[in-house]
């Protein structure tokens, strides 16, 4: 058994580590934070020239070629550096969209520009509250014309293009849905960003007014093509979440060895030990479920949807729990805008919604046994 | 990244595979397979002397205390393909339970720390099963605080006069000899005045009580020592080095890998499934699920937690500290789950016949037993601290009665 990232991994994730310890320390994320640029323009371009985007992209089409499995160690990376960067919606949304359905020439259009940091990609699929379902995809396409609204769009307001998912028949079946693949530059969008708890990753609201769309996949394939895209997207979010538990535990950890309280550090208490233990239990269970997922993932197993759910509601307990436990070990100064702490606590939340919320996920991964333990 | 054995893990794998295919006691398979929860009962037959059946033919097929060396009555097998074996074995595996403490704990000990002469008497008959072995270690007044034992050893002559008691003491009943810490020096500090022996359990004054215990079941013993006469040849270690000794035998506990921590989940989830409610089946609702999917993640946590344990030792390397949350993530995990099956069967939840609605009787029995698992072999508080401390690298805690005699340390709370 060799359930473990080979040695060249874990020197990709070095290197990762390495370069984003330098090019993406907390003061980058600050200055998205703050409102100074809606996202880091110069870490962008550092993530292209490392070739970071497009590892998990077939050199034919401008990648790496590498694949998922590496794909994972650097999306653990950037959630342990919080990398205020389009990366997510660009890379495990619509880079693998195009994997999954594109047709060759727009893969030949978009997977070098997305590789080459030269063109941010997202996937419009939410309208308004609600889990992915098929039933909640409002927004029409007739003849390929687009008439509708998507809100929450991860960094919608500075992509240059969209997967969208359309309804294009009435049947009241998923096969009503179908998607698109939009060219936001083009006219007849209207892009709003939407304040939201964790500034260092944009959210917006696309409205398409009489838009023109190509089909992205077949018509009526919508659907099987979203909810593959979701569980492979829910294993690499995964590991940015588990990459932050991680950080998180090791920040309460630090904490709690330097400060000083009734003449002990205050990780002398067990009160404050114990709490650190389960957020260790947490990180622990979550990047073995994760390792799980990047091992379906990355050989396409059957498995896949159960490990997929798996990984994601496991990591997205331990983010939650890390982060929060983390605040708390830092006492008051964890409230302050000056620590690091409610930056992670903002992404682990936020990061716990975008993808479906936890409910979603549990809802999904129970009814993926069920339907194993029936075989 | 692979769940495939080396070839040389297949090759061994095929081995063990056939042997056990042709030497395991089929008759039992049904019996022990459906015996969960760590809970082995065979209707018609002593579990010891099955287990000592089984273990004597391992032993003569070389196949017992596999990563002991060829010469103690081991395989002198790695690591790997003790995890293998283990995966083999099977339900077989249950037999095994009177021997683990000698093979984990007592055995190792009596290896790193007996003579050659006791090495070459005790450790093959302990491998094959003939001898069965119990450690004598957790007191009434010394349980997580283990050092704090109060059982004395004084000198006389050639030999050591042993009075005291010890508690908590698996398969005593059953064990020829016992791994036996001792106080020889109550004028030093309590880690200092520490001295290991091991003897002859049916020596005069060893008195062997069962506990009747919460659950209501007795698996676990008391043993009284009323003036016993132990040899100085019986000695591990020096005089007074009995807390580094001990150290070794509980270090080989925590090594077990792989062994597969019983949850509670797979049976709660056909539970679940199973289960008529006012609305329809248990698992179709929301809060259930949610319960579910929560215990799914943990026990899927836990196997692929092993699996890297496993890897890492097929790499020949020393597996990470991840190991050490099992038993502190199934413990409490069982509880939550008997209190949960027996919320969802309502008032009929208070029965424990085994004719008595869905559940028969399992989730009752779990209830009543699971509080052990939270305190048997480090309670969730020691294996927290065990975690702060040594994985985390957090302070030890204040240790109020570190430097004072053992004999001025206080006794009571209040």
């Amino acid at each position: 058994m060799n359930f473990d990232f080979s040695d060249d991994q874990k020197q990709l994730r070095d290197q990762a580590r390495k370069f984003l310890a330098e090019k993406c320390p907390p003061k980058a994320v600050r200055a998205v934070l703050d409102g100074k640029a809606p996202y880091d323009k110069q870490l962008w371009k550092g993530l292209a020239e490392m070739g970071f985007l497009g590892v998990a992209i077939p050199e034919d089409f401008g990648g790496a070629g590498a694949g998922h499995l590496e794909l994972c160690v650097i999306a653990e990376e950037m959630g342990r550096a919080l990398a205020p960067v389009p990366f997510s919606s660009t890379v495990y949304l619509a880079a693998e969209a195009l994997l999954l359905a594109g047709s060759e020439a727009q893969k030949r259009k978009w997977l070098p520009a997305i590789a080459a940091g030269e063109a941010i990609g997202t996937l419009a699929l939410f309208e308004g509250k609600g889990n992915p379902s098929p039933q909640a995809v409002k927004l029409t396409a007739s003849a390929g014309t687009l008439n509708g609204a998507k809100k929450p769009v991860p960094d919608g307001a500075i992509a240059d293009f969209a997967i969208v998912a359309a309804r294009t028949g009435s049947s009241g079946r998923e096969t009503d849905v179908s998607l698109f693949l939009v060219d936001l530059k083009a006219g007849g969008i209207e892009a709003k960003a939407l304040t939201n708890i964790d500034p260092t990753r944009g959210q917006a609201e696309l409205s398409f007014k009489n838009c023109k769309a190509e089909p992205l996949g077949a018509s009526g394939e919508g659907w099987s093509i979203i909810s593959r895209l979701l569980d492979r997207a829910a294993v690499l979010i995964a590991f940015e979440q588990v990459g932050g538990a991680d950080r998180t535990l090791e920040m309460g950890r630090d904490y709690a060895l330097d400060r000083i309280a009734f003449g002990r550090p205050i990780g002398s208490f067990q009160a404050v030990k114990h709490m650190l233990a389960d957020m260790y239990v947490s990180a622990t269970l979550a990047r073995s479920n994760c390792y799980y997922g990047a091992w379906a993932l990355s050989s396409d197993a059957s498995e896949l949807p159960e490990a997929a759910a798996a990984a994601r509601i496991s990591a997205t307990q331990a983010f939650q729990h890390c982060a929060k436990n983390n605040t708390q070990v830092h006492g008051g100064m964890g409230f302050t805008w000056e620590f690091d702490c409610h930056m992670y606590y903002r992404r682990a939340n936020a990061m716990a919604l975008g993808l479906g919320s936890l409910s979603y996920w549990e809802d999904a991964l129970i009814d993926r046994m069920r339907k194993k333990n029936a075989a | 990244m692979n769940f495939d054995d080396t070839p040389q893990e297949a090759e061994f794998r095929d081995t063990a595979r056939k042997w056990i295919d042709a030497n395991a006691p089929k008759e039992f398979e049904a019996e022990l397979s459906k015996s969960s929860l760590g809970r082995i009962r065979l209707a018609q037959h002593d579990m010891v002397e099955v287990g000592k059946a089984w273990q004597k033919k391992k032993a003569h097929g070389g196949w017992a205390c596999l990563h002991w060396p060829k010469e103690y009555g081991g395989r002198g097998a790695t690591p790997i393909e003790r995890v293998i074996w283990q995966q083999e074995e099977g339900v077989f595996g249950k037999l095994t339970q009177p021997f683990q403490i000698g093979e984990g704990m007592c055995g190792p000990t009596v290896m790193a720390y007996g003579s050659e002469a006791a090495k070459q008497r005790y450790l093959p008959k302990l491998a094959s099963g003939e001898e069965i072995w119990c450690q004598l270690f957790s007191e009434p007044a010394a349980g997580s605080d283990v050092a704090g034992l109060r059982t004395r050893a004084e000198r006389r002559g050639d030999g050591w006069i042993v009075n005291g008691q010890k508690i908590w003491t698996s398969g005593a009943h059953y064990s020829d000899y016992g791994l036996l810490i001792t106080r020889t020096d109550p004028n030093v500090p309590k880690h200092k005045g520490l001295t290991m022996f091991f003897l002859d359990m049916k020596s005069k004054g060893v008195e062997v009580r069962p506990i009747k215990q919460a659950n209501g079941m007795q698996e676990f013993n008391e043993v009284y020592f009323t003036d016993v006469v132990i040899p100085d040849s019986q000695r591990l270690g020096a005089v007074g080095d009995g807390w580094s000794v001990s150290l070794t035998t509980l270090m080989n506990e925590r090594m077990s890998i792989g062994a597969r921590l019983a949850t509670g989940f797979p049976e709660m989830f056909e539970f679940c499934s199973n289960l008529m409610t006012e609305d329809g089946p248990a698992i179709d609702d929301r809060a259930t699920r949610s319960k579910l999917a929560s215990w799914a993640v943990k026990t899927s946590g836990l196997k692929y937690t092993s699996y890297r344990a496993i890897s890492a030792l097929s790499k020949g390397e020393r597996p990470g500290p991840e190991n050490s949350i099992g038993k502190l993530v199934a413990g409490v995990m069982l509880q939550d789950i008997a209190m949960y099956a027996m919320d969802l069967e309502g008032a009929a939840g208070v029965f424990t016949g085994e004719a008595e609605e869905e559940a028969r009787g399992q989730f009752q029995q779990m209830l009543l037993s699971s509080p052990s698992m939270r305190i048997a072999g480090g309670t969730d508080e020691i294996l927290r601290n065990i975690i702060a401390e040594r994985v985390l690298g957090l302070p030890g805690d204040v240790r109020v009665d570190k430097d004072v005699p053992f004999n001025k340390i206080p006794i009571k709370g209040r």
